[in-house]
């Protein structure tokens, strides 16, 4: 990846695949603020959607920290939390704080935490790093549960979202969660893209495909392990505020487990690691795949067996699924989708 | 079978897939969103069953509600909001919705502001939100015949009446043991105020979900040597908190159980831990009610009974369903009359719900004598003052061990008030009044 990004810098541009990349950001555009806010049901917004940019976002986060920059982290959710109930704070007791420095507040919350419980990693790695960000999760969970401050004191400790605005314009509407998701997915997903072409995500790889090279080549190890903490914690901080505002509305920190962080760590597991596209087609496959089973499922046999057993079958289906696929194509999903593309290039040429 | 002939299946197949099946025009739908597998699949299976038993009934037995089919169709939860969310988005679409009845306070508070935007009632049946019994506040929302806060009334009360009178809990020691939800949470603040009031001693111990470890927190409670033990767990965390008190020598006739900790399926794992356990109820459970033998002759005789075990007919979670159904029904049945014997809106439903007041007498004529007692619900009071009874269990089934007995609904309308008004000010909602209520939405 090192070496691919350092060619891309010397190499003569090429401008037809420049026309193609245009081509594909102008269709994206197209789809993301035309044909989807327009044409989509609420459904597929509202279950579809929402969750499966949320969970792209958190994705994109964790797969710098562990694509790109090789720290194993099992704190995502714990950072989304931190997210989420940052947001509900700030929004709660600054006055008239516009919802985009609310969101940055609450991202730089999530990096401050990144940050401490990045330190481990100074002096872990692998597994073990894995297990002491596991603290981070048990922490916040405790913290959020055992202070009722945090969620304004109420009894069972769950928060709703405020009125969500900007610029006086709501968005509270289906349409409207989706366009500030959809929105805010873009913007942090192309700043991650610029950063992990940029010397700072050579850095990353470095550090994660040999540590020694790293520091004798002078990359500051240190700096960029909680650099990279703290990045990918913003982000992931964000996704929790997407999570909380636009996409469930109410929120526990019980909401936020290590089921959670497990299934973020699969979708980049799944989509691809150190790969930007893997994380959205890995959260699209965790996301949209149980679901088409279920209705698949339903429909199929609805009325021959009730919903626990459809239910019970499609979580089969699904192990399998996995397990056939990672056999398949051990570098995940982004890797697949480059070899169809090859394959279908050279047909075409 | 050709291609094309395929291909048609397919296309009509994936319209199924996509697209949600046409209801009748004089039908009433209810969305359920029921759970079958997972750690709560004992009290879903049971619950949607009695519900789904009733509603088959009324179908089977007067062809509809004043010739109103039900209808109705599940969505897999187990007991997630996430599933539940999306659940709820998929069936929203159905046309004539009743209600929703999800069964899980974290789904139910996940669908407070959606319901409210479609004008669709809510029902938390003996769980919810407590302030949500607020009906100017919440206008959809319906928590039932008892909130988690009469509920918590209901058994100070009880203990108090077993200890010789109110003023006698003065010093004595309990202990609630909670499960780690916002359900399991909802009540921590009820505790603490009637612990002040009636000057006992309160420790309040999390168990997180889903409860199938608690040697730790029954050591603290041997340690704390409390004269009571409220259970207010669900699922497995019931019978794992019998049988872990058995270990710790703590006698399970001083355990309390609150009403989601009351049920068979609570107990029956437990094996002989639970002779004695005693646990507070909105239903009675049991087979000899009129209304459980007509399902039993009617929907059970003709196949259709929803529950695949036989022998959880009459069950708590059964008995449950079935009463659910009934408040359900009525409240078509009483919007019917105000507004026609058709199909009708959600808001319509609602002013029905509102308007839902069974008195012993009706609950008698529905076969429900003694099932339960009686719901009496008003624009302002969506909780309708339920009465509770205790039962305990010897073993084999549950025997009623008090009367019906009232919660301290004075006491607590106050602070229940405070918390909807406070979310009233948080949310920007504006206080509905008795005409605001009366304005109902036909279409």
């Amino acid at each position: 990846m090192a070496v691919q990004a350092l060619d891309a810098a010397r190499l003569p541009v090429d401008w037809a695949k420049l026309v193609q990349k245009l081509a594909l950001a102008t269709a994206l555009f197209v789809v993301a603020y035309g044909v989807v806010p327009a044409y989509a049901s609420g459904y597929l917004v509202e279950a579809i959607l929402l969750p499966f940019l949320a969970l792209s976002l958190a994705a994109v986060g964790l797969n710098l920290l562990t694509g790109y920059c090789g720290q194993l982290s099992l704190g995502s959710s714990a950072f989304m939390a931190v997210g989420a109930f940052g947001a509900y704070n700030f929004n709660l007791r600054v006055e008239g704080l516009p919802l985009a420095v609310t969101m940055i507040l609450a991202g730089i919350s999530a990096a401050g935490f990144g940050v401490v419980f990045g330190l481990p990693s100074l002096r872990l790695r692998g597994f073990y790093l894995a297990v002491s960000t596991l603290a981070a999760q048990f922490f916040v969970q405790w913290a959020l549960t055992k202070f009722g401050w945090f969620s304004n004191d109420n009894p069972s400790g769950v928060i709703s979202a405020p009125h969500l605005a900007v610029a006086g314009l709501s968005l509270d509407s289906a349409t409207g969660r989706y366009l500030l998701s959809v929105t805010t997915v873009m913007v942090l997903t192309a700043l991650v893209w610029r950063l992990v072409n940029s010397a700072t995500g050579r850095n990353f790889i470095a550090v994660r495909d040999n540590e020694t090279a790293a520091r004798v080549i002078g990359v500051p190890v240190l700096r960029t392990k909680l650099l990279a903490f703290a990045i990918s914690s913003f982000i992931i901080g964000i996704a929790g505020v997407l999570w909380a505002f636009t996409y469930l509305r109410t929120v526990e920190p019980a909401g936020f487990n290590l089921d959670r962080s497990f299934q973020i760590l699969f979708i980049i597991l799944i989509g691809g690691l150190a790969s930007i596209r893997g994380a959205f087609l890995g959260a699209a496959f965790i996301v949209v795949l149980p679901l088409f089973l279920s209705r698949l499922g339903a429909f199929l046999f609805g009325g021959l067996f009730d919903s626990g057993v459809l239910d019970m079958s499609q979580r089969i289906v699904l192990g399998a699924l996995i397990i056939i696929f990672l056999i398949a194509e051990p570098s995940g999903l982004s890797a697949l989708f480059d070899r169809l593309k090859r394959r279908i290039g050279s047909r075409s040429s | 079978m050709t291609f094309f002939s395929h291909l048609r299946k397919a296309a009509i197949a994936t319209a199924f897939v996509l697209g949600a099946t046409a209801v009748h025009a004089e039908e009433q739908y209810f969305p359920l969103q029921s759970y079958r597998v997972g750690p709560y699949a004992a009290g879903g299976t049971g619950f949607f069953g009695g519900f789904i038993d009733y509603l088959n009934l009324i179908n089977i037995r007067d062809g509809g509600v004043n010739g109103v089919k039900l209808a109705w169709s599940e969505g897999e939860t187990q007991y997630e909001v996430e599933k539940g969310v999306e659940v709820y988005e998929r069936l929203k679409s159905n046309p004539g919705i009743a209600a929703w009845n999800p069964l899980s306070v974290g789904i139910a508070y996940a669908m407070i502001d959606r319901i409210t935007d479609d004008k669709v009632p809510l029902i938390t049946i003996n769980h919810g939100r407590t302030d949500t019994t607020d009906g100017r506040v919440f206008p959809y929302v319906f928590p039932l015949l008892l909130n988690p806060y009469s509920e918590t009334s209901g058994i100070v009360n009880y203990i108090a009446s077993k200890e010789g009178g109110l003023d006698k809990l003065k010093g004595k020691n309990i202990v609630v043991l909670y499960h780690g939800s916002p359900y399991g949470k909802e009540t921590i603040p009820i505790y603490e105020l009637l612990s002040q009031k009636y000057g006992f001693e309160l420790s309040q111990i999390e168990v997180p979900h889903p409860g199938n470890e608690q040697q730790a927190q029954w050591l603290t409670i041997r340690r704390e040597h409390p004269d009571y033990v409220v259970l207010r767990g669900w699922g497995v965390m019931n019978p794992v908190a019998l049988k872990t008190a058995q270990k710790r020598g703590f006698p399970a006739d001083h355990i309390i159980g609150n009403v989601w900790s009351n049920s068979e399926e609570d107990v029956i794992p437990a094996g002989d831990a639970a002779k004695g356990y005693t646990a507070i109820t909105t239903q009675a459970s049991g087979e000899r009610y009129p209304v459980v033998q007509e399902i039993v002759k009617t929907v059970y005789g003709d196949g259709k009974g929803n529950l695949e075990d036989k022998s959880r007919i009459g069950s708590v979670y059964h008995n449950l369903g079935i009463v659910n159904g009934i408040l359900n029904v009525e409240a078509v049945r009483i919007a019917q009359a105000k507004f026609g014997n058709r199909t009708l809106t959600g808001d319509e439903v609602r002013w029905g719900f509102e308007h839902l007041k069974l008195d012993p007498a009706r609950v008698e004529a529905l076969g429900a004598k003694d099932l339960f007692h009686s719901i009496n619900v008003s624009w302002d009071n969506h909780e309708g003052d339920g009465y509770v009874t205790f039962q305990q269990w010897d073993g084999k089934k549950w025997n009623v061990v008090s009367d019906w007995i009232a919660p301290d609904w004075k006491l607590l309308r106050p602070i229940i008030e405070k918390s909807s008004e406070a979310y009233a000010k948080e949310k920007g909602i504006k206080i509905r009044t008795a005409e605001d209520a009366d304005a109902v939405v036909s279409n």
